[in-house]
Order: C-alpha cells, then structure tokens, then sequence
C-alpha cells in the first residue's frame, strides 16, 4: 500500500478514537493523502493555505489547549521552511506537536533540489526534545501512529508518500525508541534509518550470500537512539556501517558516532549523503549518483571490513 | 513572428518538454504563457548570447513549478537549444522543473520553495541601483503563494524603499493545488492588498497581449513607486481540455495522445 494511503487510514481510525487529534496542512493535503480526512472531521481539519510557518504557530497554539495537532508538508517545507517557528513556539515552548515531513532526501526525486531535504533530521536532532522518526514501509507507519499520539511533546517523522518494498509483515511490532533486529551476524553490523532499511536489507543479503555475516539494525528513532542495540551489536562486530537518505552530516551517522565514540570506540563508516547539492531525477538514478545503493552500501561494508579493527 | 504565432510556439514547446517527462507542472507553466511572450518580445532587455550580460532586465519566477514554460520562451529565444527541452528532470539536466540560477542560462533566481522571489527581487533591484543600471526586474508570483507571509515582507519593503524597478505580476488563475484559493485561504482582494502596502497597481487580463503590454509601459513610466499588476488568468490555458480539466490540471500527464491533440489545436 502506499505509504500515505496507510498513514491517513490508521490516523482515521485514532482520530475517531481521540478528539484531541488536529489535523493542519499547507496545501498539500492532495498530495500528502490526508485528503479524505477533511470529509470525516470538518471541525478538526484545517488547510492554512502555502504558509507553513503559520501552520506551525497555529498547531502550537492548538497544543497549548491540550489538543494534538499533525501538521503536514514536504519535508524542506514542514522543517526547514519553519524552523524557528518550530524551535520557538514548539520545542521551546514543549507543545505537544507532531510535524510531518513527506518525501524526505531523494525520495522528493522529479521534485528537484529546493525539496529534497538531506538536513531536516540533523536539524531536528539539534532541537532539545524533539523526538525524530525516519519510517520505512507502509506497515511500519501505521503501527507507529498510537506510539506517535501518545507521546507527549514534539516528534518529528518523515517519510515517503508512495509505495514502497515491504520490510515488515503484518505481525510487526513497534517500540518507540527501540532498534529492530533484521538479521543476526558476527562480522559487521549495518544500522539503517528510513528508506534506505530496504536497501541495507538486500546489501545484507547479497553479502550473506559472499559469506559475510551482518548484523542488521533498523532505526525507525533516530532520537532517542538505542544506545544499548548499537553497543551490543558494535561490541560483537567491530564495525558499524551506517545507511541513510540524509547528509552525512547530523542525521544517522553523527548519533551512532556520538554514541560508539564515548561508550564502544568502534571502525564506522557512511553510507549518506556526502556535501553534494541538490539533483533532480529518478529515485533509482538519484540512488546510484548520491551512492545511496545496495551495491554502494556491500562496497563500503566490503570496504571497512578490509580495515583492521581498532 | 507575431506575438500570437510565439505564444503558441511557447505552449508547444512547453508541452514539448514536460512530455518528455510524461507529466508535470502543466497547468500553471500554461497560465504564464502569455506574460513570457510580451516579455520576452517587447520588455525584456537581455542578450542570448550573453545571458549574464551586466545591466540586464531579470526575471524572478517566484512560481517556480512554471520551469517549463520559462524554459520553452528562453531557448525560443536562442539561450540555448531546444533539444535541451528533452532533458526535463533528467539525472544532471540543466532543466529542473524547478527554476535554477546556476543551471540554465537566462534563469536569474533559483526558486521552488514558494514566496521567497518577491524579497530576492527586492535586493535584484537595490543592487541595480546602486550600480546605477537602468534595468527592470519583473517577479511573477502565483495566487496561492501569495498566502506565504514572506511575500508581505518583500511588498513592504519594495514600497517603502520605492524600487520602482521592480514590477511584480501576480498569476491569478485562482486555483492551487488543494483547492480554488477563494476556498482553502482566500487572498483577494491582491489589487487593494498591494495598494494598501504603497504599491502602483493594475489589473488586467492576463491573456490579452495588448492589455499586458500597456499596463507594463504605464508601470515603466511611473516612477518612484513600486508596481504590481495582476493578471487575471486561466489554469492550462490555450488547450481546451486543460482549461477545463480543474484543479488536477496543477501536475498532471502529458500523454503521446494528448500531446498529440495539443500540438492540432495549437497550430
Ligand atoms: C514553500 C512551499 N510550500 C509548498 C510547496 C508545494 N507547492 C508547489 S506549487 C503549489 C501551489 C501553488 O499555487 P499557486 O501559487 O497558485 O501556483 P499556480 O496556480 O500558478 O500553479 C504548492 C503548494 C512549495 N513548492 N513551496
Ligand atoms: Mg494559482
């Protein structure tokens, strides 16, 4: 299913369960699938018109009243465009906000470079207490929203509006803050966040197939991380191969480094986004020129496993 | 060729390339085609073959979605060939349907992220005075970016620092993309909005050669005030079933069959 199309039916159905949910937009209800909603709950979703940093101060103010606003846009505009609004009126103030950011990183493809965000989960990880969800599949989205309702404060989640591979089966269970084991191995432990999980997932493979054994870790919480998932599974290995749609700068990478290099001083390496601006294209063009690829990420796990371990 | 015989080359060849894509930003590139093609013919002051030649006019198209229909007018008009209509969107095109300043020759603002051309215009036109060019920047905004806060901030401060080198149309085709703009956030009435913030304004239609023509020589001759005028306009106009396609005309396919029916009714 497509992602958007999963995400507006569960939230459908918490919004029929909890009357506190808002839903804000800024003319991409279309876009973003939350659409139909406006049918079901007239008194509680509101399209701002092209004004995202007005919609951020108004779900803000919403929140102060004790209601749950979701506010939506592609994911430069939903945290980029406003994010002083975001660091002032939501994350300083502490109201209780859920910012959504469609289509972040290369996955803004024909939509070229003013919307493709490679910084938004570095910006938002810098903000204290803002809570940042990178989301693979549409499974995983609709078992994540009651976590994402229920948590008190600002969270921000970005993901992708169509169709993706599928990670996880129906069975899946989500755990706020909690890595997902993929695969069991000694070798080389890969951390993937978003997107790229699904990638990292047939790099594992290919590499299982070439005898090497992967640890594999899907990061739905980019913050609060799971230290303790990383440590262990760094502590077995050696070596931590990070995979995100985002700058190598901030995102993924910067929080398992954060983590290794106090608590488990370990050989890391990146598959992200290295200082290259902005292109426009295909996903599978813009996958193989930002080196974002199952075959870009078995050639640095190739790569670091080569090294000697510290 | 007469300006009638280059709007309608201007829609072919925008069509051209966002068929080369399959779909895109049909309906609002369309709208801006009859404002490009008195431009580009009567006012803009810019040479092919020097696209970056010091003291020329610029153009800011804050819309930039409408990438397309710029594209077409420039390489009309010789910046580059048009063959390059063929790349749109392509890995390392120097055509993004987004608007880019150091991708394409003749494109004088990067834009995307609607409402930020109104305030770059702004510092175009500081910048022209201080070098002592007598050159114009014309800014083209659509209806529903309007609703971008930052677009009152650039209006205000092109009226208080008088740019009279700056005249911003306004594409008013009353619609984006989640609905009819009256509906999701109504932004009329843009003629006294203006007005009421210093500016010299006009309204005319946005379709009518000879009307865009005067009001943009009567908007040259007024100095010491800032212009805006806005265009009352038709979404995907010029091809009957995009005129009345509705709001999907935003985004939308430009299959072979309807490229094909485009080009019949644009001879
Ligand atoms: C800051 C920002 N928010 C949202 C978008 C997504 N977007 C692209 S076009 C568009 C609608 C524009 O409507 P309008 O200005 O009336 O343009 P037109 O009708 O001429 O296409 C939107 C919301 C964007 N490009 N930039
Ligand atoms: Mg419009």
């Amino acid at each position: 299913m497509e992602m958007r199309k999963s995400y507006v039916n569960r939230l459908a159905q918490l919004m029929r369960q909890n009357d506190k949910i808002f839903v804000l937009d800024s003319d991409l209800a279309s876009a973003g699938g939350t659409k139909p909603l406006y049918a079901e709950f007239p008194d509680r979703c509101i399209d701002v018109g092209i004004a995202e940093a007005n919609m951020t101060c108004i779900a803000a103010g919403l929140a102060a009243e004790g209601f749950i606003p979701f506010i939506h846009s592609f994911a430069p505009f939903s945290a980029r465009r406003a994010f002083d609004q975001i660091a002032v009126s939501v994350c300083y103030s502490e109201q209780n906000v859920k910012i959504i950011g469609f289509d972040p990183g290369i996955t803004a493809t024909t939509n070229g470079g003013t919307h493709m965000s490679f910084e938004d989960v570095a910006a938002m990880r810098a903000l204290c207490n803002v809570a940042v969800l990178d989301i693979v599949d549409d499974v995983q989205i609709a078992k994540a929203l009651p976590d994402i309702v229920n948590y008190n404060g600002p969270m921000y989640i970005r993901f992708m509006r169509k169709q993706t591979e599928r990670v996880f089966d129906e069975d899946y269970e989500f755990t706020f803050g909690k890595a997902d084991k993929l695969f069991d191995g000694d070798d080389i432990t890969i951390v993937a966040s978003g997107m790229s999980l699904i990638d990292a997932r047939a790099a594992a493979a290919a590499l299982r197939e070439r005898g090497v054994s992967v640890d594999l870790l899907g990061i739905h919480t980019v913050k609060p991380l799971d230290e303790q998932a990383i440590i262990d599974s760094a502590r077995k290995t050696g070596r931590v191969l990070t995979v995100e749609n985002h700058s190598i700068h901030g995102g993924l990478y910067s929080a398992v480094c954060e983590v290794l290099s106090a608590q488990c001083p370990t050989l890391c390496d990146a598959v992200a986004v290295r200082d290259k601006i902005t292109q426009v294209g295909s996903l599978d063009a813009l996958k193989r020129d930002y080196g974002l690829s199952a075959d870009d990420i078995i050639a640095r796990a190739e790569g670091l496993l080569a090294k000697r371990r510290v | 060729m007469d300006i009638v015989q280059f709007s309608k080359e201007i829609r072919r060849q925008t069509l051209r390339c966002i068929h080369s894509q399959g779909s895109g930003h049909v309906g609002g590139s369309l709208s801006i085609v009859d404002l490009l093609a008195v431009l580009y013919s009567k006012h803009m002051r810019v040479d092919p073959s020097e696209p970056r030649k010091a003291g020329r006019d610029k153009l800011v198209l804050s819309k930039g979605h409408a990438g397309p229909a710029l594209y077409a007018t420039l390489a009309l008009k010789g910046f580059f060939p048009l063959e390059w209509l063929d790349t749109l969107n392509k890995l390392g095109t120097r055509l993004p349907s987004h608007v880019n300043i150091n991708l394409t020759p003749g494109v004088d603002m990067t834009a995307g992220s609607l409402g930020q051309g109104l305030s770059c215009a702004c510092g175009l036109a500081l910048a022209n005075k201080a070098k002592g060019y007598d050159a114009t920047v014309y800014v083209i905004t659509g209806d529903g970016e309007l609703q971008e806060g930052q677009n009152w901030e650039g209006a205000m401060f092109a009226a208080n620092k008088k740019l009279d080198n700056i005249i911003v149309f306004v594409d008013c085709n009353r619609m984006q993309i989640d609905g009819y703009t009256a509906d999701i956030m109504n932004v009329e009435n843009i003629q006294a909005k203006f007005e009421a913030f210093g500016f010299a304004t006009q309204r005319v239609n946005g379709h009518d050669f000879d009307a865009l023509d005067k009001a943009i020589c009567i908007a040259k001759s007024q100095k010491g005030v800032a212009h805006c005028i806005v265009m009352d306009t038709v979404k995907g106009k010029g091809v009957s079933f995009y005129e009345t396609m509705g709001l999907g005309v935003h985004s939308t396919a430009v299959t072979d069959e309807q490229y094909k029916l485009a080009l019949e009714e644009l001879e």
